[in-house]
């Protein structure tokens, strides 16, 4: 199984990518001891993001259905994780229960979704329009909720204002529970998860169920005529995906302790597909490096000069389409790729 | 005994009748072509057989079992294979990668390799296994559709003008790829324009006109008949 941690569909190979990788590992694992509670919080806030931005690579960048929805998932999950804990609290480690319930009816979602979708054969423009429909119509239902009268047990859903008080992840321990609070520890369960989800992620798409997701993006018909179900397997890449954007509605939730319907909104739907274009869609690494940088940015544009952050964003989407339109940072990999086996060559 | 029959199929797109009570019957073990005109129908016979449009009435009857309601990749796994005739090969891949995702699901590990080996040596494509297929010459990528095809081991192989676009020698070669399959138990119906590959493999030749089953025969009755002349090789040879 480990073999296919390398393949064709993914970006990286040998001692020198896996070396560099520990090095970054190494580094990230490290951080919280050379940095601030808040710094800190602020980086788990930006890896949040990334499992959304994984989500889309996987199923654009890989399964060739551009989602336009992805923060249906991401909304549904973080709601649910609220009215869950709400309703229950978060002893005897209920927290962590309802992190994989949120998750879970993110997921069984994208099943009934996806299965109209694909088994309907919605394709192409068409995709994005109807899940692009499904986030805004949850997005406008959200925030018509702020009556008394919309209410989950004790969960107030509390319309444009959002959701918030749920409790942050608790993990039972002898003693006294721990509670992750966006800082250290929220950190280091959220890297976890993201060095696993990448991982796993690499295998599933160097395997054979990845190779069949790749040839359903080149060529459809081509696929079904090998005899591949491709509704099937387009409706698995989906639901993996909405899990994993799920998953980046649930910690966001966690993080911030709060969840309002523009989480789903059109500017919330539309910033992952810029991430993720940017670096590079089809390849796992270079959505990782590239949904990183880009928030980074993002988020000091919008401390120093806030009214033009999402204009930049819009021209880097330009920029990226005209100049590299596989992506900024896979173009750039590849280049380095080029010129090392060059100088390999060279050497050799 | 017939491999493939077809039972009064008819399809209508609107108010044109593309295929008009058409039957066919292949047996096993036999070169089959399709001629006729442009618009005569050939293509859309093929869509049917494979399931990608649905009849008005008929039905089509695969090794005995009536596969006319099936979804495409059930009548794949039915042992029906195809190559279309703009070549569906996977452009962005590899020549290695397009073999190995047809093959994966029947072969794995050591065999899989091994398989891939004898595809890339049967299409004489051994050096262009880390070529982008989309990088490929257009006889190039008409010979991988087909190993893409055939990699399936099916009953019946589909053609689609396998030769369009090629020089006559990578016709020939084609028309020679295509006997070692039937010499190896395979049967094949073919749409072909191509007369000298007609001629190099047919054991019998179907001519569609107009949507209906206008003539049949070997290839040399084919010729011989004045009224198949009169639409469809006159214009061919001319």
């Amino acid at each position: 199984m480990f073999r296919r941690l390398e393949g064709p569909q993914t970006a990286g190979r040998g001692p020198a990518f896996w070396g560099l990788f520990a090095l970054v590992l190494g580094a990230a694992l490290a951080y919280p001891l050379f940095s601030d509670g808040y710094t800190v919080g602020n980086t788990v806030y930006f890896f949040v993001w990334v499992f959304i931005a994984l989500s889309l690579c996987l199923i654009w960048g890989y399964g060739g259905s551009l989602s336009f929805g992805q923060t249906a998932f991401f909304g549904i999950a973080g709601y649910g994780y609220g009215i869950l804990t709400i309703n229950f609290g978060s002893a005897y480690g209920f927290t962590l229960l309802a992190l994989v319930i949120a998750v879970a009816i993110a997921a069984l979602f994208a099943v009934l979704l996806g299965y109209f979708m694909f088994f309907g054969r919605i394709a192409g423009v068409f995709l994005g329009i109807v899940t692009l429909a499904v986030t805004l119509m949850l997005e406008r239902f959200m925030a018509q909720t702020a009556g008394p009268e919309w209410r989950i047990g004790a969960a107030r859903l509390n319309g444009f204002n959002g959701m918030s008080a749920m409790p942050p992840l608790t993990i039972p321990w002898p003693g006294e529970p721990i509670v992750l609070f966006a800082d250290v520890g929220l950190y280091y369960l959220v890297l976890g998860l993201l060095v696993f989800v990448y991982l796993a992620l690499r295998i599933l798409m160097n395997s054979s169920f990845g190779n069949v997701i790749v040839a359903i993006r080149e060529n459809p018909e081509r696929a079904e005529m090998l005899g591949y179900d491709i509704r099937k397997y387009q409706l698995i890449t989906f639901v993996i995906g909405a899990a994993l954007a799920g998953l980046s509605g649930v910690l966001y939730t966690v993080w911030g302790q709060y969840i309002t319907p523009s989480s789903m909104g059109m500017t919330a739907a539309a910033l992952p597909l810029i991430w993720v274009a940017v670096g590079g869609r089809s390849d796992l690494t270079s959505t990782v490096i590239g949904t990183l940088v880009v928030l980074a940015a993002f988020q000091a544009l919008t401390i120093y000069g806030s009214q033009y952050a999402l204009v930049f964003m819009g021209v880097l989407l330009v920029l990226t389409v005209l100049i590299a339109p596989n992506g900024l940072v896979l173009g750039l990999m590849n280049w380095l790729g080029r010129i090392a086996a060059r100088f390999t060559q060279r050497a050799g | 005994m017939s491999l493939l029959e077809l039972r009064k199929l008819n399809k209508h797109f609107g108010g044109l009748h593309v295929t008009n009570s058409v039957d066919l019957a292949l047996q096993v073990g036999e070169i089959h072509c399709l001629i006729g005109p442009n618009g005569a129908g050939k293509s859309t016979l093929f869509r049917l057989i494979l399931g990608e449009h649905h009849p008005g009435s008929g039905d089509i009857l695969f090794a005995g079992e009536n596969i006319t309601a099936l979804k495409s990749f059930a009548r794949i796994h039915r042992g029906l294979s195809v190559k279309f005739q703009v070549p569906g090969v996977f452009k962005g891949l590899s020549v290695r990668q397009n073999l190995e995702i047809a093959l994966q699901s029947r072969h794995r590990g050591a065999e899989l390799e091994a398989e891939i080996g004898r595809l890339l040596s049967f299409l004489g494509l051994q050096s262009e296994q880390a070529q982008i297929a989309g990088n490929l010459s257009h006889g190039q990528k008409q010979w991988l559709e087909i190993g893409m095809a055939v990699s399936l081991k099916p009953r019946l192989l589909l053609l689609d003008e396998p030769t369009a676009g090629m020089s006559p020698e990578e016709t020939h070669v084609t028309g020679e790829m295509v006997q070692r399959l039937n010499a190896d138990g395979m049967t094949v119906l073919a749409i072909e324009h191509d007369m000298a590959f007609v001629r190099q493999v047919a054991h019998r030749v179907t001519v569609l006109h107009l949507g209906q089953v206008f003539a049949q025969g070997s290839i040399d009755e084919i010729v011989a008949d004045e009224r198949v002349a009169a639409i469809y090789l006159g214009q061919a040879h001319a």
